[in-house]
């Protein structure tokens, strides 16, 4: 079972993750909010 | 008649429920009378689903060379009237410029968008929910029917190792991620319909809101336990004779037999490849809606399936119409994927006794290893005699 809850942390971590490796390479399409680079108009 | 061929048929004619590329055309209309512009026929046709040639108004779009004179009535409209305008708006031909920038920024109508529209909000809802509820139907008669699978003269007591902590650790990488992206994906999909007339619009939207990101994000978890699980188990899961054999058996769920079976059985390598094939067609449509309008594959792919099949599938699309065919791609794979997982957790749990503990702490009952896997057990206990470990 700790294995399980293990992977289940560790989906949790690349979820919070993925966003910010993303950026790195310019791609935020997962980012909600807007930045002065990047401003969502919808 | 025999009930699996009619389910076959009916399953076989669902399946034209979502291609109106094999709609039947509509007959040849005479427009003289309007013109060439499009008649009560036309109207009729639309209406009655058929598959109507739209290229007398697509390539209807006013000549500027057949202007009247400035000087004369609506000679500054250049031969081109307000519905030449808005047809060539509509059908894309227009040379549209636009301040915003972007793959798509230059389509101002696509109505092809309120099929795709239609079909989400209802076909996808009925039958992909429908399948849903009915596989957990069809699972808790069965249950009812046949009961738990125990394990014939009860557990032996003795362990065996079945699954190593990196092989778990995979497969609840890919499961957690798997269960996460099922909800929150039928909260985007089914929320407006059955959540807003229950919790709100307020407190849809703050779900909403989190089951998107929580999909997004998580989604690459998903991809990552695929690929592990794949390369962990690849192996175990080519199909051979034993295979055919288990299966004519049915699995022994019906006659209460053991059929032989190696690592894994014909059930367990078809819920594996079911996965894998499912797995990598819905991130490929899961990348494609991540990344809007960057990652079109639908004409392409159409393409090559009409090289194959000779079928009729569209190869020109706007970028709107590469996202609504992805979009339900995506939704018509994921539910499929559910099914099939459905089943799969029925009997990794209470269908039968000994079998969760294969993947909650790796090691499982000998005499259960041996009703189901024989042939594993065998070969274990031969690399445990030659003083290897499992």
């Amino acid at each position: 079972m700790k294995v399980m809850a293990a992977a289940f942390v560790a989906a949790l971590i690349i979820a919070f993750c993925a966003p910010v490796v993303l950026n790195q390479f310019g791609w935020s399409s997962a980012e909600q909010g807007s930045s002065p680079t990047s401003v969502r108009l919808d | 008649m025999n009930i699996k061929l009619l389910g076959a048929i009916v399953i076989a004619l669902a399946t034209l429920l979502f291609n109106p590329a094999w709609a039947k055309d509509a007959p040849a209309v005479d427009r003289t009378a309007t013109g060439g512009a499009q008649t009560l026929e036309d109207i009729m046709a639309r209406q009655q689903k058929l598959k109507v040639d739209d290229t007398f108004r697509s390539g209807n779009l006013g000549d500027p060379a057949n202007a009247a004179a400035i000087t004369e009535q609506l000679g500054t409209r250049g031969g081109v009237s307000d519905s030449d305008v808005w047809r060539g708006i509509r059908y894309n031909e227009s040379d549209i410029k636009t301040q915003a920038r972007g793959p798509a920024a230059d389509v101002l109508i696509q109505d092809g968008g309120m099929r795709w529209y239609q079909l989400r909000k209802g076909p996808i809802i009925t039958y992909g929910g429908g399948a849903l509820l009915g596989t957990i139907l069809l699972l808790v008669v069965f249950y009812f029917v046949r009961g738990k699978i125990m394990i014939d003269g009860g557990p032996s007591g003795t362990k065996i190792e079945r699954f190593k902590a990196i092989e778990r650790f995979g497969h609840w990488l890919l499961a957690g991620s798997f269960v996460a992206l099922g909800l929150t994906g039928l909260i985007t999909l089914m929320g407006r319909s059955f959540l807003i007339p229950v919790i709100g619009p307020d407190a849809f939207s703050a779900l909403a809101v989190g089951s998107k990101w929580l999909h997004n994000n998580v989604a690459w978890a998903f991809m990552l336990g695929l690929v592990m699980t794949f390369c962990m188990w690849v192996a175990h899961n080519i199909p051979n004779k034993l295979d055919w054999q288990w299966l004519r058996a049915g699995g022994g769920i019906f006659t209460k037999s053991h059929p032989s079976s190696k690592k894994f059985n014909a059930g367990q390598k078809i819920i594996f490849w079911t996965v894998m094939i499912l797995g990598v067609s819905v991130s490929l449509s899961g990348l494609s809606l991540l990344f809007p309008f960057e990652m079109p594959m639908f004409a392409g792919t159409f393409g090559v399936v009409n090289s194959i099949l000779g079928t009729d599938f569209p190869t020109v699309l706007t970028p709107h119409e590469e996202m609504q065919y992805a979009n339900i791609w995506h939704s018509i794979v994921a539910f499929t994927m559910m099914v099939a997982i459905i089943a799969h957790i029925y009997i990794g749990s209470v269908g039968m006794e000994g079998a969760f503990d294969a993947m909650s702490d790796g090691e499982v009952d000998l005499e259960w290893a041996r009703q189901h896997h024989d042939l594993w057990v065998a070969e274990v206990e031969a690399k445990q005699g030659k003083g290897d470990s499992t």
